[in-house]
């Protein structure tokens, strides 16, 4: 028995350690800890609640605005404010584009270099490449010469003797199963994806000023001005026109790119769909709807939980079940080690690991800076796989039809998707779903403001002098990576308690109080690991789940503590 | 192990780049960094040189937005050479290895290019103990091996550059930004929330060229970025100027892109090249999206600017109603929250619109980043 450390794991978000329990070349135990904490939510006392989207959109710069989304639901939510359909739909558009933008660059700058051998392109023949390539997609850039030039360019960095970003890559392990022309077509397309990502995420410019942080949410609504005959509105014909040309190149992207190049790789390596499980209960808050969101039924990713891989039930969420646990987590509840619902929340940091350098963790002590997040006490994997169960087994007609497709291509049984490559094909499927979406919110943001509806903000509230006394209330979004929910709760003018409970937490939580493993700690068991120097296949498992650990990490509460804003010495003016 | 004739043009050729495109290239790095025209081709030249300078970049108490930012960078056609110009070895968030096979590039490169590499850091460093901790190191450690060995470090966002949102009040972990944690260390801040890409870019190939860091002000910011009050290069200024405001989100001022100042825009008294430069090849700007500024690359914004919704006080010459004589002469942060103290809903009244500045200097908050400073 030996123990495995992956510290840091890499292409991830943020920063998370991997320790497991090797027996004969398998991973008989797991802990997964998140090792970096910041404190947003303590920072966010007595702050204006109508900024504070501007300061959570700060808990992740990858997933960027989906914390920014979420809170002005939650803040809306407890100030009881409707906001425009404009405003729905530009929060759509955003997000939607998020969810196109952040997993394509999942699939190909996070994820791919677990299946794809960089150093094996240089062996492709590139005639037979672009046979490979126009077999598979209609996609233009397919010629010989095309792969040649790629190929070209990964010799050059060879040759030169500095690979710059690909200098710690596992090539040659023995895990790698694609044939070298698969690899150039790879290579080639996480080049390609990296230009195309910035260049369809304008789309957040447009609309946000900026990404990553676009900066144009409201309590309320939206900044986004719209005005049919106003050069200088932030929606006009000519931006529609932009956009609306930005969503069809994600859609083509999608559809001509991703889509075949996941099939294609996943084509390879049909052992994992039998690996990487997880815990079997799958939780969606569902998003996505039309209007001004409140209405579930009609929500594109439909709300629900799955319990122990049983798709032929699906069960109503209830805010009420939600709770959060730190007994293995380093925070010290005032009563105990009992769970907490999100509007209980209370934590103090407290770190009691070992003093750094180290070289394990405490793993039967507190080892993690997640907490554990439960739903009727039992731990729930969340995300585009997730997303992807409920809906299929709630009977969601476009989900099901685009499950059942990939299902009968692999020709396999829908329990394939409980794997490591079912994340991977589920977060495939939901891109496509979504990028086909996206047009249709540009074009009802034209109908509306041809038709002289411009509304955009709902301003009735937005002077605190119209608030309750106190109020509270919470904002749920289906983030790229699965369930996301804020926790607002305001006195007079400031915020008295915020939490948010995030889709990272629900996936790589520890253990809770009943020793219940967090998903990414049960997916990884019985995992192979061939070269413990070098745990590839640790990295495909936790990989899939896409984690994002600066989400995951945050902090509630610190209530009756007391500190006034600092001046700035530095800012003297006259 | 490096092959001596290894020339990066002709790498860039192999990847269609040609020379004209890689001059083109420059050519925009010398209008972003204000250099004359004849420095042409010494960037030309310097970008052209054999041995690719290796950069580490270290990510601590982040978000990953600055690295996120950097993967937008703008030139379409050669940001693939930006990141060609240099051997970009460690980077959490796209490096291939992970574990061991991470760390152990970091300690070649720290012992085998000692002095020579560039170092970039994203994310504050805490000074509380475990509150980060990578490979079971503790960010302190981390960047003071790494930074205190390499030939410059350049410091990206707001929370490598002063703390940022970690260290905003009551700053739990103790954070700090990199040049107050390594003191002594040379450090380059590139302000933002996140840094701008175009920004960073070009005061790489700077330093590629002269081997030096462009001239910084007295917070080590980059003059050609931080030198010039947003409010002064805004599109919206003329606005201004005629008094026309927004004074409620969604109205006819909104709609025809007037002045936000009301909505509380920080661009008076916060500096920046966003109106130039813009954000995401050009694409646009938060003002220009219709909300106000929030003074990003200023120190500390995070509680200096905030709250972001409330008016800014009054500023000598800014020409001001609300509070002149109740908070006089103060801080801008200070004044801000004296003012929220005092009462939040006079900020928020609707008010008459102040008067055109007549003495646009008048407005000195930030006059000091005008000197030039090149050390730190």
């Amino acid at each position: 028995m030996a123990r495995l450390v992956v510290d840091p794991v890499t292409r991830i978000e943020g920063h998370l350690r991997i320790e497991a329990q090797l027996d004969g070349g398998k991973i008989s135990d797991a802990w997964s800890a998140g090792t970096m904490f910041r404190g947003i939510e303590i920072i966010l006392q007595k702050r204006d609640p109508r900024e504070a989207w501007i300061w959570t959109q700060r808990i992740c710069g990858v997933c960027t605005m989906v914390h920014a989304l979420a809170s002005v639901r939650a803040v809306e939510n407890a100030l009881q404010i409707e906001v425009p359909e404009n405003a729905g739909l530009v929060r759509n558009l955003i997000a939607g584009s998020q969810m196109v933008q952040d997993h394509v660059i999942h699939f190909y700058h996070l994820h791919a270099l677990d299946w794809v051998d960089v150093t094996l392109a240089l062996k492709a023949d590139p005639a037979k490449t672009s046979q490979l390539a126009q077999s598979i997609s209609n996609y233009e850039k397919s010629s010989a010469t095309y792969f040649k030039g790629v190929q070209d360019r990964v010799k050059g960095l060879v040759a030169s003797g500095q690979l710059s970003l690909f200098t710690s890559g596992y090539w040659g392990h023995p895990a790698y199963h694609l044939p070298p022309e698969a690899n150039l077509l790879a290579v080639a397309h996480y080049l390609e994806a990296l230009t195309w990502q910035k260049d369809f995420i304008r789309l957040h410019a447009v609309l946000g000023g900026k990404n990553p942080h676009p900066q144009t949410f409201l309590v309320g609504g939206m900044s986004t001005a719209m005005d049919p005959n106003e050069p200088f509105a932030v929606i006009n014909p000519e931006r529609i026109t932009f956009l609306r040309q930005l969503v069809r190149g994600a859609k083509k992207f999608v559809d001509q790119v991703y889509i075949p190049d996941v099939l294609a790789v996943a084509g390879f390596y049909k052992d994992w769909f039998t690996r990487g499980e997880g815990v079997g209960n799958f939780l969606s808050y569902g998003d996505y709807g039309s209007g001004n969101q409140t209405d579930a039924g009609t929500f594109l990713f439909p709300r629900g939980v799955v319990l122990n891989r049983d798709i032929s039930k699906v069960y109503p969420v209830d805010p009420a079940q939600i709770t959060e646990a730190v007994s293995h987590s380093w925070y010290d509840y005032s009563d105990g080690d009992k769970p907490k619902h999100p509007f209980d929340g209370e934590t103090n940091p407290k770190y009691s690991g070992p003093k750094a350098p180290y070289d394990f963790l405490e793993v039967d002590k507190k080892y993690s800076w997640l907490k554990s997040p439960r739903y009727q006490g039992k731990p729930m994997e969340v995300g585009p796989l997730a997303r992807m169960v409920v809906g299929y087994a709630a009977g969601q007609k476009e989900i099901k039809a685009a499950v059942d497709g990939v299902l009968k291509l692999f020709n396999a049984p829908p329990t394939v998707l409980f794997s490591t490559l079912g994340r991977i094909a589920a977060r495939a499927i939901e891109t496509q779903l979504m990028a086909g979406h996206l047009e249709q919110w540009v074009d009802a943001l034209d109908s509306n403001m041809a038709h002289g509806k411009v509304a955009i903000c709902n301003t009735t509230r937005w002077d605190p002098s119209t608030w309750q006394a106190s109020s509270r209330g919470f904002g749920w979004h289906e983030a790229p990576r699965g369930s996301l929910g804020h926790w607002v709760e305001i006195e007079g003018r400031g915020i008295k308690n915020y939490q948010a409970v995030v889709p990272t937490t629900w996936n790589a939580g520890p253990r809770d109080s009943e020793g219940q493993r967090g998903p990414y700690e049960a997916s990884l068991i019985n995992t192979p690991v061939a070269d413990p120097d070098r745990p590839l296949e640790v990295l495909r498992t936790i990989h899939s789940f896409d984690p994002c650990i600066a989400c995951a990490v945050h902090v509630v509460d610190a209530r009756g503590r007391d500190y006034t804003i600092p001046t700035a010495p530095d800012l003297k003016v006259g | 192990m490096l092959s001596p004739e290894l020339d990066v043009s002709s790498a860039l050729a192999r990847q269609g780049i040609t020379r004209r495109q890689l001059a083109k290239f420059c050519g925009a790095m010398l209008a972003t960094l204000a250099l004359p025209d004849r420095y042409l081709a010494q960037v030309v030249q310097a970008v052209g040189k054999a041995k690719k300078p290796v950069l580490v970049w270290l990510q601590f108490q982040d978000c990953t937005g600055c690295s996120e930012s950097m993967l937008r960078s703008s030139n379409p056609d050669v940001a693939e050479a930006v990141l060609d110009l240099l051997s970009w070895e460690y980077h959490e968030v796209i490096m291939p290895g992970a574990g061991k096979a991470a760390n152990s590039v970091l300690d070649r490169v720290v012992n085998e290019d000692k002095g020579k590499y560039l170092a970039v850091v994203e994310g504050a460093i805490p000074t509380g103990e475990g509150f980060c901790n990578i490979g079971g190191h503790s960010a302190m450690e981390i960047a003071d091996k790494v930074c205190r060995n390499a030939a410059a470090t350049i410091a990206v966002g707001a929370c490598a550059f002063d703390g940022g949102l970690v260290r905003a009040a009551p700053n739990p972990t103790g954070a700090l930004g990199v040049q107050e944690a390594l003191p002594g260390v040379k450090v380059m801040n590139m302000a933002g929330c996140p840094h701008n890409p175009a920004n960073t870019a070009a005061a790489l190939v700077h330093f590629l060229t002269f081997n030096d860091l462009p001239a910084l002000d007295q917070y080590n910011r980059p003059l050609f970025a931080y030198g010039r009050i947003i409010h002064d290069q805004c599109e919206r200024r003329a606005h201004y100027d005629a008094g026309r405001f927004v004074v409620d989100w969604g109205d006819e001022g909104h709609r025809k892109g007037w002045c936000l100042y009301k909505m509380g825009c920080k661009g008076p008294a916060a500096t920046f090249n966003c109106p130039v430069v813009g954000w995401n090849d050009h694409t646009s700007w938060p003002i220009r999206a219709g909300h106000g500024c929030i003074g990003c690359a200023s120190p500390r914004f995070w509680d200096h600017m905030s709250p972001f919704y409330d008016r800014i006080p009054s500023v000598p010459g800014f020409g001001v109603e609300v509070t002149a004589g109740e908070i006089g002469l103060g801080l801008v942060g200070a004044t801000i929250a004296g003012v929220t103290a005092h009462g939040l809903i006079k900020m928020i009244k609707p008010a008459p619109p102040p008067p055109p500045v007549r003495e646009t200097d008048g407005l000195t908050v930030n006059q000091e980043v005008q000197q030039p400073r090149k050390e730190n």
